[in-house]
């Protein structure tokens, strides 16, 4: 399913975060967003989740804007996955946490605990299933948090830093998941993310986020090797771009 | 007398616990709704339910008086000087507290919590059920205040009841009346029950609320 931003603009307490986001995102792809801290990705990652409402513009899923009868708003919000930077465990164990999405789409007996165990699995965390979710390390934590967006196999998943301030295994163990999920689903994945090497690792396609427009977006190797845009070529060599 | 003490004690326990038990079913799912959804006068709806918490028993007690009385709305219904009216009564005491805590705990949680519900694909009903789970710790202290009230509760069910031997005779009434005889002895002897029973009903709740931390 292709996902697509058509001037998206946001802002908060009259601060333009967002002014005019285009964006398309093809279907099947790993698209990374890359983009100093504090430019817009979140908020336009949260555009697309339903979390936020734009001010301006569409998020169009598949070509079509999301609908506004509840009903078919939820059928297509549950197509979509999301993970935040900061996982938020509900009480309960690491297996509740990961079947959640499974319950409230009506999964339940031996497909339920089948598909929980399979997505805790390609984690590597199948042996912490019983483990309360407040005794999980944050690598673990978002482990799980990967584990409880995929179980219920989204046709777009999106990212946001979902491997800041972790440890260079749990990150290895996440990429490899996103890798190997990717794969499986040929599902479309956005990523947000600072983190220039992992754009490069795992992503197909980047684009610069940078003061709430598009600089530039293109393939992996060109985007990083030879980027067009003055400001992207500064951002990836490491300097400020303003 | 034994049996007096244990009528008054058994019905003192009855009036409480229907009447947290009623609030609790209005209140809960009310304070969830309302902690859930932004619309415009939800402060001035806070403010309400804060001044509600201080809301003088006599006050409320004189209001369903009112109600009940046969001149009144509800006078038709036969309620006055019965243990149902005392329980109608402290239900009007009780279930803006437990209704105003419950929504405070919901509107102040985490937003991630709903968020995340969200994301995962829960609908409305789901996420306040979701909610209403994360926010168990908080709403069974809700309750908890809400017994606290209640249990401790005099003016209305004593103008509403109208402390009538036999019928309608609870704890604190009779401690009241027993005060005002000088029965000294017996009024703290019903004391020390009405602590005995607040105690045990905490230790349950108290256990209960443990229950539900991580």
């Amino acid at each position: 399913m292709t996902l697509e931003f058509a001037g998206i603009s946001k802002a908060f307490d009259g601060r333009e975060v967002l002014r005019g986001v285009d964006l398309r995102v093809e279907a099947g792809e790993v698209f990374a967003l890359v983009g100093p801290s504090g430019v817009g990705k979140t908020t336009l990652l949260r555009c697309a989740s339903f979390l936020l409402r734009p001010d301006g513009g569409v998020v169009r899923f598949g070509g079509r804007e999301a609908p506004d009868e509840p009903g078919a708003a939820l059928a297509l919000r549950r197509r979509i996955g999301f993970v935040a930077q900061n996982p938020c465990l509900f009480r309960g164990t690491a297996s509740y946490n990961v079947s959640f999405g499974l319950c409230v789409r009506g999964v339940e007996g031996r497909e339920l605990e089948e598909r929980t165990d399979e997505a805790l699995e390609s984690v590597g965390l199948r042996h912490l299933a019983n483990a309360h979710g407040s005794k999980l390390s944050a690598g673990e934590a978002q482990r799980v948090a990967f584990a409880r967006a995929i179980v219920v196999r989204p046709e777009v998943l999106l990212l946001d830093e979902f491997t800041a301030n972790l440890d260079p295994a749990n990150v290895a163990q996440l990429e490899a998941a996103v890798t190997a999920y990717h794969r499986r689903s040929r599902a479309t994945v956005l990523i947000v993310t600072h983190n220039l090497f992992q754009a490069k690792r795992v992503a197909t396609r980047a684009g610069f986020l940078f003061d709430g427009r598009i600089v530039e977006t293109g393939g992996v190797e060109g985007f990083f090797t030879n980027p067009r845009d003055g400001r992207t070529k500064a951002f990836v060599r490491g300097e400020m771009p303003y | 007398m034994a049996g007096d003490i244990l009528g008054v004690t058994l019905l003192s326990l009855l009036v409480c616990a229907s009447s947290t038990l009623i609030a609790t079913l209005i209140g809960v799912p009310l304070g969830v709704t309302l902690g859930l959804r932004e619309f415009g006068g939800r402060r001035l709806l806070r403010n309400l339910l804060f001044t509600l918490y201080g809301l003088p028993p006599v006050l409320a007690g004189l209001l369903v008086f009112l109600l009940l009385s046969r001149g009144g709305p509800l006078g038709g219904l036969g309620l006055l000087f019965t243990p149902l009216g005392m329980v109608f009564a402290q239900v009007v005491v009780v279930t803006p507290i437990i209704l105003g805590i419950t929504m405070s705990v919901v509107a102040t949680m985490e937003r991630r919590v709903k968020e995340t519900a969200l994301a995962l694909g829960a609908d409305r009903r789901q996420l306040s059920t979701t909610v209403l789970r994360e926010a168990a710790a908080g709403i069974l202290t809700a309750v908890m205040v809400g017994f606290g009230r209640a249990i401790s509760e005099v003016g209305a069910v004593f103008i509403v009841g109208g402390h009538i031997e036999g019928q309608t005779q609870v704890l604190t009434t009779t401690i009241i009346t027993d005060i005002s005889q000088a029965e000294y002895g017996h009024a703290i002897a019903l004391g020390v029950i009405l602590l005995a029973i607040a105690a045990v009903v905490y230790s349950l709740l108290y256990r209960l609320q443990e229950r539900t931390l991580p």
